[in-house]
């Protein structure tokens, strides 16, 4: 019998503890932590911030390595492909995350929303990278040829970063400009600080992962529930047969 | 190899027939060239942007050839026959490769000469043999990247906005390097001819890496869609 | 059903499920077919006789049961089949742009055959000049249908496969066809076809598989 919920005993402890911690770091970040003394309370930003950014590299990561085995392994289960597609998913999740409080933060400090910096840069053309990896992953058709097929895509993303991100700092360096703050290296961290944005990397990797395994089961759901459909799908087409033929074979 | 250069050939001559490069792709860019100039509408700051807008307009233009180039394959079937014909997978992707790349040339040859003549670049003798070779392997990571990007959406719906959401920022590497080395080669003052030089090694690392890319994945790609 | 040992054995199919879209376009097909048989699949519209040929031909993956082709296994390995496969679709898989002696010969070149099989094979499907030099998109759907088959000829595959080959064709055209699929089996090569086509009096019958509801519902031997 399938089980009709996504949870299951550890998915709820995970989401547990991800609450208690995020919990945590929201009191600490907006009321223990203390404003920072250039900054001033824009500073607090940055506890949604960079574990947003970190999640999102988690995930692509995740989904350049699952894709990897997937398209290793000979055999047809499409366990790896479930994994790689759900943490992309989350992976574009943050990683919007991270650029909306990345500019917003920006706008508080540096005056401007965007900055042409080869980091966000280079995370830029990831995001629409990855937003273009899960068009395709949305398409129908069968399972096994679009799991080959979304693990090529991953593999793909994987040459590309570098290049971009090699490019676009080569592009920044012969382009001498105004020499951008940079946001992490201006701030000063006291004990308190690094500790709730240690938290936060904490409590976001429990989100990730926690989303992950359910998106992740939500598929194999799926995939069952056609499966149990197209035997339901062969009977009939083989009763419509015999009816034809009178009495078949 | 000898599979490659037919099915090369076979592209190019179903080009010629068609006459898509020069009746739609060739307008289509001069255009470009012309509108952005309209849009900017101010000569210096044209000049310096030059090189941008002609990569830029390639990068649009190299979406037009490839779904052509597939459209050509899909309207009748002929990529079943071609996956049955005992066809190396890889062949057909370097014989596409080649056949985009050398409209790709041509047309990059002609947006030079229109930034030439509608921008007022100008290139000094000693820097020609920089623009070429800019040219030709920008043109080859271009059709490389237009080739291999062009199979993953080839049996799909929508697939032209797709290409254009897929390849694009695959291709900004390559936009980078080719306005900057072509910036050095039209003798700006803010980039010299060595670090042309050096993004023309960029080009070149970009056009091996995606030819490899494509030829180890072409196979698994050109599946039809059931 | 004849036992027959694997080396002669082109097609084994054993409770074949192919699935497009989750419906059971094939539905559990199972059949045997030897290397150099003449095999005719029939059926009303929609029974998956087209599906079965596309499975054969390394073109749709296999959703359950086993089949194998030349002793490769569909399930594992779906390109390597495609080497030995000739086919002719619902669509011709033509270029538009070229003539059709272009189409035919771009094929030749494919596969290393020389252009006095182009013309042969122009002449044998009864393609004259004037047709040859012809753009394809100009042709008349029975003439881009035989230059079709005249790039099949050329191609000389292993396995035949073709879908509904005679539909569109004059009686001539037929005949002619009907020859040529005898001679490909008669060379070794294992043909299989679909067709709506009513027997007509006096012709050798060949092996016919009845499609019904995506199964073989009968397999009726080859009448003299």
């Amino acid at each position: 019998m399938v089980s009709r919920s996504t949870g299951t005993t550890t998915t709820r402890v995970i989401g547990i503890a991800a609450i208690a911690v995020l919990a945590w770091v929201v009191v600490s970040a907006f009321f223990i932590t203390p404003a920072d003394f250039q900054q001033g309370e824009s500073v607090r930003i940055m506890y949604a911030h960079v574990p947003a950014a970190w999640i999102a590299y988690l995930a692509f990561i995740t989904t350049g390595i699952t894709s990897g085995i997937s398209l290793a392994r000979r055999h047809r289960t499409l366990g790896f492909d479930r994994v790689a597609g759900a943490s992309a998913e989350v992976g574009v999740l943050f990683m919007g995350l991270a650029l909306i409080t990345g500019s917003l933060w920006g706008r508080l400090t540096w005056g401007t929303f965007w900055q042409w910096d080869p980091r966000l840069t280079t995370t830029l053309f990831l995001f629409v990278t990855y937003v273009g990896y899960l068009a395709v992953r949305n398409i129908d058709g069968d399972p096994h040829r679009r799991a080959k097929r979304s693990a090529i895509l991953a593999l793909l993303a994987v040459l590309e970063i570098p290049l971009v991100h090699f490019s676009v700092v080569l592009w920044r360096s012969l382009h001498q400009e105004a020499s951008v703050l940079n946001p992490d290296g201006d701030v000063r961290l006291d004990d308190m600080m690094l500790f709730t944005l240690f938290s936060g990397v904490v409590g976001f990797t429990l989100v990730f992962v926690w989303m992950v395994i359910h998106r992740q089961r939500l598929a194999t759901l799926r995939d069952l529930q056609q499966g149990v459909g197209l035997d339901a799908a062969i009977a009939a087409r083989r009763n419509e047969g015999a009816a034809i033929a009178g009495g078949g074979q | 190899m000898k599979q490659a250069l037919v099915v090369a050939r076979k592209d190019l001559l179903v080009e010629f027939r068609a006459r898509l490069l020069l009746v739609r792709v060739i307008p289509f860019a001069l255009l470009v060239l012309v509108l952005f100039a309209v849009a900017l509408d101010s000569e210096p700051l044209i000049l310096r942007a030059a090189s941008g807008l002609v990569w830029l307009t390639m990068l649009f233009s190299t979406l037009l050839l490839v779904q052509r180039t597939y459209d050509v394959e899909t309207q009748d079937a002929a990529l079943e026959v071609l996956l049955t014909s005992a066809v190396e997978p890889v062949n057909v992707f370097f014989g596409k490769l080649f056949a985009a790349f050398v409209q790709l040339l041509v047309l990059s040859v002609l947006l030079v000469f229109g930034a030439i003549v509608l921008y007022g670049a100008t290139v000094s003798g000693s820097n020609v043999v920089l623009l070429v070779t800019i040219v030709v392997s920008a043109a080859w990571g271009l059709a490389s990247v237009g080739t291999l990007y062009g199979a993953v959406v080839a049996n799909m719906n929508g697939r032209d906005s797709l290409l254009a959401l897929l390849a694009l920022p695959v291709l900004a590497p390559l936009l980078i390097g080719a306005s900057r080395a072509t910036e050095a080669a039209f003798g700006s003052q803010t980039i010299d001819t060595a670090s042309g030089w050096a993004w023309v090694a960029l080009l070149a690392v970009f056009a091996v890496v995606f030819s490899a890319a494509g030829a180890a994945a072409f196979g698994a790609l050109m599946e039809p869609e059931a | 059903m004849q036992p027959v040992t694997t080396n002669d054995t082109a097609i084994r199919l054993n409770d074949a499920v192919v699935a497009l879209g989750g419906f059971p376009a094939l539905a559990g097909a199972s059949v045997s077919v030897g290397r150099g048989e003449l095999v005719a699949l029939r059926g009303a519209n929609g029974t998956g006789k087209s599906t079965l040929l596309r499975l054969c031909a390394g073109l749709v993956p296999l959703t359950r049961g086993s089949a194998q082709v030349f002793d490769v296994n569909l399930a594992d390995d779906r390109a390597s089949v495609r080497r030995h496969v000739g086919l002719l679709g619902h669509r011709n898989g033509l270029y538009d742009e070229l003539t059709s002696r272009e189409n035919v010969e771009f094929t030749a070149r494919l596969v290393g055959a020389h252009t006095r099989d182009v013309e042969d094979a122009l002449a044998r499907l009864r393609i004259d000049s004037r047709v040859a030099s012809t753009r394809t998109r100009a042709l008349s759907a029975g003439q881009r249908r035989r230059t079709a088959l005249a790039s099949l000829v050329v191609r000389r595959a292993q396995l035949w496969l073709l879908d509904e080959p005679h539909a569109g064709l004059d009686a001539a055209a037929r005949d002619e066809l009907d020859v040529i699929l005898l001679e490909a089996t008669s060379s070794g090569a294992t043909v299989l076809y679909t067709t709506h086509e009513t027997d007509r009096p006096g012709r050798a019958v060949p092996r016919t598989l009845l499609l019904a509801g995506g199964v073989v519902a009968s397999d009726s031997p080859r009448q003299s």
